[in-house]
């Protein structure tokens, strides 16, 4: 396999693997588990709805620095970077 | 001139010369830079403009009253428009960068080779972002006429006359740079009162920890307090689901793949140097934009706590004789019932109002949504500062969003139909003045419609994620992640996803948004399923995912020069600086 083909192969791993946690975080957590996890409280907040309502999106911000993070690293690993 | 009107014009009038200041800093002088703002802003600054690009009059003024109202089934908003960043920053916003053109339907005409695939994205691109720019306009007018009483026209004028100033000197530099400076506006003008409200009610002065803490002075939690009043009233309690999980779901995922296709905020990802920063400034945007919406669920619930307080005195329903008094009401009560916005009846006619679940007894007959975040300031006795701080943000935010939407419209004009389609071989400094032109004609366009708002204004948020969802988002992800792809697959796939959204919100909303051609009722029990036609938009998708890979299974592969084209936007090396025309 070319360099290329691995560089895109480790790419669409990133991707599926941060999406997974997109997924289940905000479909998952959020909207088809609420109910369950709502027996679970921090403060005031029932952890379904925390996770509905504030949870999921500080996940998606920490999610995107992270793929960001580690798709400069597989730039420099793979010799595509822009400098 | 009361004391709360002067605040307004200053603050207002404060903020309209900043943008005029900048429209003049910041005049665009080639196409590059009208179109992409010469691809040189810093990634921080381009999330900041991404984040006052993509929260618009709806997000400022409607969302946190969506919230107030329908509590925990609201999250499919907050999830739904900020979810959207992960597969934009993923999927599409790093290579379309790499791919270094200036409109989305430049890149979708490009990579399928065929201009009937580019015509199909300009349409989509136009009627996406013309309906959703009459919402702007209408909350411009909607915000002067209220805090400045002066005529819902001259309002819609003075806000056309800003975006005229400021987009058609600059293009994308002037409109990005007054982004930012209308970012800083509306996130101030938001979280402020959202800060003092919180104080007030929890002690806590960060609003996303005041929501999960006790109520001052008590060691009751605010939402089970919340919970436990609008039971009492006869309201379903706050955290409690009302809809059905598969609407939910599906409503979800058309929001998110609908924010992830919008051009407006596509094109955003345009103006930064490099592959890396496009990455990075999705992760900024997404940052800036959180800041508001999770503040907004604090806003919601507090803002419901309150007009309830208000309005039934914290008392439960029988008990009414601590209501407030109909010879007595508030002047933000009385204010917001001249817009129409708020009504009352008496109806037992006990000189007091009621505010309960039950219909037949309840005496607040109106308490329009997007009257909360306005009105959220008086009603919590704020000072007038803050109260003309909401104006200016409220304008700010509308405006920045209507100017987003109409650089996407005249981009498209000028740069895919007059360059692409009509008359090839102009100079650039006759597209220049072509992209002037169409912005032009976009904002008279656009303003007309604010003036004379089609019946189905309302309807019509759901037609512009339905289409980008459905159409704009497929299209482009299999352009970047299936090598092939081809033209034939993308323009089938394209149209039936297209097709099937369109069909399914016509069935509900009307042929063409004509209510009495509606052939289905348009309420959970009528929906298919329960989908409503809002959240059909991530089924087209699917269909449109489907038919497209199908196609394109049993036709050519697409030519060589093509499959190049993917392997190198697959790539961030050699994007370097702005690609030439």
């Amino acid at each position: 396999m070319s360099d290329a083909q691995k560089y895109w192969q480790a790419n669409i791993r990133l991707v599926i693997g941060c999406l997974v946690v997109w997924f289940v975080v905000s479909f998952g957590c959020g909207i088809l588990f609420a109910q369950q996890l709502n027996s679970i409280r921090i403060g005031g907040y029932q952890l379904g709805f925390w996770f509905a309502q504030q949870g999921s999106i500080y996940t998606f911000v920490a999610l995107i620095f992270f793929y960001a993070w580690r798709m400069n690293q597989l730039d420099r690993k793979f010799n595509v970077n822009e400098d | 001139m009361t004391n709360l009107q002067l605040w307004t014009y200053a603050v207002v009038g404060a903020t309209f010369c900043l943008y005029i200041f900048i429209a003049i800093k910041a005049r665009a002088t080639t196409t590059g830079e009208f179109y992409v703002a010469g691809k040189g802003v810093h990634p921080i600054l381009n999330g900041m403009a991404t984040g006052a690009d993509w929260m618009s009059a709806a997000s400022f003024i409607s969302m946190a009253g969506l919230i107030a109202f329908s509590g925990y089934d609201a999250s499919v908003y907050l999830m739904g428009w900020t979810g959207g960043y992960c597969l934009l920053a993923m999927l599409l916003a790093p290579y379309l960068r790499k791919y270094g053109k200036f409109t989305v339907p430049e890149f979708i005409g490009d990579r399928f080779y065929s201009q009937t695939a580019r015509v199909v994205a300009v349409i989509c691109l136009i009627v996406a972002s013309l309906t959703y720019v009459i919402g702007q306009m209408k909350g411009i007018g909607v915000a002067f006429s209220r805090f400045l009483e002066i005529p819902f026209e001259t309002g819609l004028f003075i806000g056309m006359g800003i975006v005229f100033i400021y987009a058609v000197l600059g293009g994308m530099k002037g409109v990005t740079y007054t982004q930012i400076a209308q970012y800083c506006v509306l996130i101030f003008a938001y979280t402020v009162p959202a800060v003092f409200i919180s104080l007030q009610l929890t002690g806590n002065p960060i609003p996303q920890l005041g929501l999960g803490s006790t109520m001052s002075g008590s060691d009751v939690y605010l939402l089970d307090k919340l919970d436990l009043v609008l039971k009492d009233l006869g309201f379903a309690a706050y955290t409690s689901q009302k809809g059905s999980t598969l609407n939910m779901f599906l409503l979800t995922m058309s929001l998110m793949i609908g924010t992830a296709g919008l051009p407006h905020v596509i094109t955003r990802f345009f103006t930064v140097p490099k592959v890396r920063d496009a990455r990075s400034s999705a992760g900024w945007a997404l940052v800036f934009i959180a800041i508001l919406y999770t503040t907004a669920p604090a806003v919601g619930a507090m803002a419901r706590l309150n007009l309830i307080n208000t309005i039934q005195a914290d008392s439960i329903a029988p008990d009414t004789t601590q209501n407030l008094k109909i010879d007595n009401l508030p002047s933000w009560f009385t204010n917001w019932e001249k817009t129409g916005l708020l009504k009352f009846e008496d109806k037992n006619g006990d000189g007091r109002i009621q505010y309960v679940g039950d219909a037949a007894t309840n005496e607040m007959t109106k308490v329009d949504r997007d009257i909360m975040v306005l009105a959220n300031p008086e009603i919590a006795k704020l000072p007038n500062w803050v109260i003309a701080l909401v104006a200016a943000g409220g304008i700010a935010a509308a405006l920045s969003t209507a100017a987003g939407l109409l650089l996407a419209i005249s981009s498209a004009i000028s740069h895919d139909i007059v360059k692409g389609i009509v008359a090839k071989d102009i100079s650039d400094k006759t597209e220049l003045m072509a992209g002037r032109i169409a912005m032009a004609g976009a904002i008279v366009v656009a303003g007309y419609l604010g003036l004379n708002p089609p019946g189905f204004a309302a309807q019509v948020v759901a037609l512009a994620f339905g289409l980008a969802a459905s159409s704009i988002f497929p299209a482009l992800m299999m352009g970047i992640f299936v090598k092939r792809m081809n033209n034939a697959g993308a323009v089938f796939g394209m149209l039936s996803g297209l097709g099937s959204t369109l069909l399914y919100i016509f069935v509900y909303k009307g042929w063409f948004f004509v209510q009495s051609t509606a052939m289905l009722a348009d309420t959970p029990e009528g929906w298919i399923m329960g989908i409503s036609p809002g959240a059909f938009g991530a089924v087209g998708a699917v269909i449109n995912f489907a038919v497209a890979l199908t196609i394109c299974s049993v036709t050519k592969a697409p030519p060589e020069h093509i499959q190049h084209l993917v392997e190198d936007i697959r790539v961030p090396m050699g994007a370097g600086s702005a690609v030439g025309h």
